[in-house]
Order: C-alpha cells, then sequence, then structure tokens
C-alpha cells in the first residue's frame, strides 16, 4: 500500500502571475511523456520485471507521484487567483468551460489523457528501454517549457525535476546491465 | 570530460522563408557517458543536494535556455 | 497547523531541512536499487534515515503531522485534516 507525506518533495515557488504557463505546464500533468504516464508504467512493469530491478521500478514509479504533486501545485498556484478574461488570454478559455479552475490530465493541446501510450511489453529489454525513452522524453519537455518560460522561480522546480529524469535514466541504464549479467552460469571460486 | 551540449549547422537553403537560426543544440547529458555509476563517488551536502536535484556533482547537468546563445544570420 | 495564514517564520527553512534530509534517502534509495553490495552507501543510507526520523518529529511537534494512517502522532483536535495542504504553501 502507499502512505501519503504531507509535504512537496522540493518547493514550488512561482514568481509571476502567468497563467499562461499553466496552459504549458499540464503537458507533464496529463500528456503522453508527463508525470502521471511515467508512475503509471513503470508501477505497471513492475509485475512482471525480473527480481532484481522490481525494487527500482517500484522507487522510481513512487518519486513521480512527487512529482505529479509538484506540477499540480505550479498549475494550481497560477491559475487560483486568475480572472476568466486572464484564463481567456492564456489560452485556457476552453478549459475554463469545461473545468472550471480545476485542473484536467490532459496535455498541453487540450488532448485527454489516455493509457494508449503506456507500452508495457513484458520483455525486460524492451521495458526499460522504453522506460530510459521515457525519461529522456520527459526532460525534452522541461527543456522546451524551460525555453518559454523567463519565471524564475518556476525554472529553478523545473531544473529539479529535469534533473530527476537524469537520475532517473541512469538508474534505468543500470537496470539493463544489471538483467543481462549472466547469473545462472556458476561461478567458480 | 564530454560536453553536455552539441551544436550543428543544418543545410541551409536560398529559399528557406526565415533567416537562419542557427547553429542548432542538442543536450547530451552525463548518463550517455558515465556507465554504472561507480562507488564513493563525490556528494553534495543535503541542501546542496536538493538544490541540484541529485546527491552526485557527477551526475548533474544543468540545463539553459539555448536560444539565449544563438544568433539570426541575415 | 498553526494559524493558516500566519505560518511561523521558520516554517519554510525547517520544511527545506527535512526535504534535504529525505532528498537524500531517495537518492540512496534508488542507488542501493542498482548497488545492493555497497556498504558505505548502505551506512549512509540508515545513518540518514536516523536523522530524518529525528527531524521529523521536531517539525511535526511544531508544526502538526506529517505521515498518514498513524505513522504521525496528532495532539488534539485532530490535526491531520488542517491547512496548509502542500500544494497551498
Amino acid at each position: 500500500m502507499w502512505y501519503y507525506e504531507k509535504k512537496l518533495q522540493y518547493p514550488v515557488r512561482v514568481s509571476t502571475c502567468n497563467p499562461t504557463l499553466a496552459k504549458y505546464l499540464i503537458e507533464q500533468y496529463g500528456g503522453a511523456d508527463g508525470e502521471l504516464a511515467a508512475a503509471l508504467r513503470y508501477l505497471n512493469q513492475r509485475y512482471t520485471i525480473p527480481d532484481q530491478v522490481i525494487g527500482l521500478l517500484n522507487d522510481i514509479g513512487t518519486e513521480e507521484f512527487a512529482h505529479l504533486e509538484m506540477i499540480a501545485t505550479m498549475v494550481y498556484k497560477l491559475t487560483k487567483d486568475a480572472t476568466p478574461e486572464q484564463l481567456k488570454a492564456a489560452g485556457l478559455g476552453a478549459h475554463y468551460v469545461n473545468h472550471g479552475k480545476s485542473l484536467y490530465f490532459e496535455n498541453a493541446g487540450g488532448e485527454s489523457f489516455t493509457v494508449a501510450h503506456i507500452q508495457s511489453k513484458g520483455d525486460p529489454v524492451a521495458d526499460l528501454y522504453e522506460d530510459i525513452a521515457a525519461e529522456e522524453k520527459a526532460r525534452s519537455t522541461y527543456q522546451w517549457i524551460i525555453n518559454l518560460s523567463d519565471d524564475q522561480g518556476l525554472n529553478d522546480s523545473l531544473g529539479f525535476l529535469r534533473e530527476r529524469e537524469i537520475v532517473h535514466s541512469q538508474r534505468f541504464r543500470e537496470a539493463v546491465e544489471l538483467i543481462k549479467e549472466d547469473r545462472t552460469e556458476k561461478k567458480v571460486f | 570530460m564530454p560536453t553536455y551540449r552539441k551544436w550543428f549547422y543544418p543545410f541551409i537553403s536560398p529559399f528557406d522563408p526565415c533567416p537562419p537560426l542557427t547553429p542548432v543544440s542538442y543536450e547530451t547529458p552525463v548518463q550517455l557517458y558515465l556507465g554504472f555509476q561507480p562507488a564513493g563517488m563525490e556528494q553534495f551536502s543535503p541542501v546542496q543536494a536538493l538544490a541540484h536535484g541529485t546527491l552526485w556533482p557527477g551526475l548533474y547537468t544543468p540545463y539553459t535556455n539555448p536560444y539565449l546563445e544563438k544568433r539570426r544570420e541575415v | 497547523m498553526a494559524d493558516p495564514n500566519q505560518l511561523p517564520n521558520n516554517y519554510y527553512e525547517d520544511l527545506r531541512v527535512l526535504q534535504a534530509t529525505d532528498f537524500t534517502l531517495v537518492e540512496l534509495t534508488l542507488y542501493l536499487d542498482t548497488h545492493p553490495d555497497d556498504l558505505e552507501a548502505l551506512k549512509q543510507f540508515n545513518s540518514a534515515a536516523q536523522k530524518s526520523t529525528g527531524l521529523r518529529d521536531a517539525f511535526e511537534k511544531q508544526y502538526g503531522p506529517l505521515r498518514q494512517f498513524g505513522h504521525s502522532y496528532s495532539a488534539y483536535p485532530w490535526q491531520w485534516n488542517k491547512v496548509p495542504w502542500p500544494w497551498q504553501v
């Protein structure tokens, strides 16, 4: 089971009232390469991955939910005090009509979240390579958002999240090394 | 030590509608080079680790907006 | 927690110190998942876990429970569902 802890993994600071950034950030909330997709992908794959890397998928999958909460915090802070007019100017008019100020699992283009692109192949190498690719795609998304944002506080938090993608990618690469080692061969000393 | 950002100049056509915005960059962060992390790598203090997003300076690959370094060739 | 609109001055700094120690534990956890035989990292993990427990106890005494379902104690009246929640601070 899971336990919630009443704190963010990393402090989220948003310096400017710029709801347009919320429209971009939602990509990491409900987009194909976002934090929700990552969490669901790893926690789903852990049932059939070789035993020695189950723990890694379990723990990275769990950390992704902490990242999802950070993204949600950014979106919440950027939209909670915005007027309908400001939301409209930020390209969030259609979102407001459908969802008010609530968060919705959608990408930056307004398409609903779908599990269709969360693959689970049951082949350890295929799954871990997908996980490495997922981390690199999420890293790129953070880069594109940073390129569009001049909010220093926000970019600090996004820099933290981007660095986490690098560390996760590193660990998944190590997981590939672990599962390709020959463990059935009897070692003679 | 490898560089973590690469640049390239794509072919430019005389018929390109926009003035070239070059060079083009892409990131090649540290996980592409490190291999299996060796034991005992130097560490940040806990507060510094949080600020950098990793416990190990050897895994830290920061990012800045590359468009700040590009130029339009008119 | 204390008056939700009047968080004590030290709140953010105290929180950051706890976040820093817990982040070290996240990093060591993922590292040990792929380096289970690294004894030095394991010792550091156990020592950081102990430090985190101490920091968390002190933080909770001042600002209220952090952990759900009985992993934190509560003063009277029930403190868990008091604001602020993490996305509000």
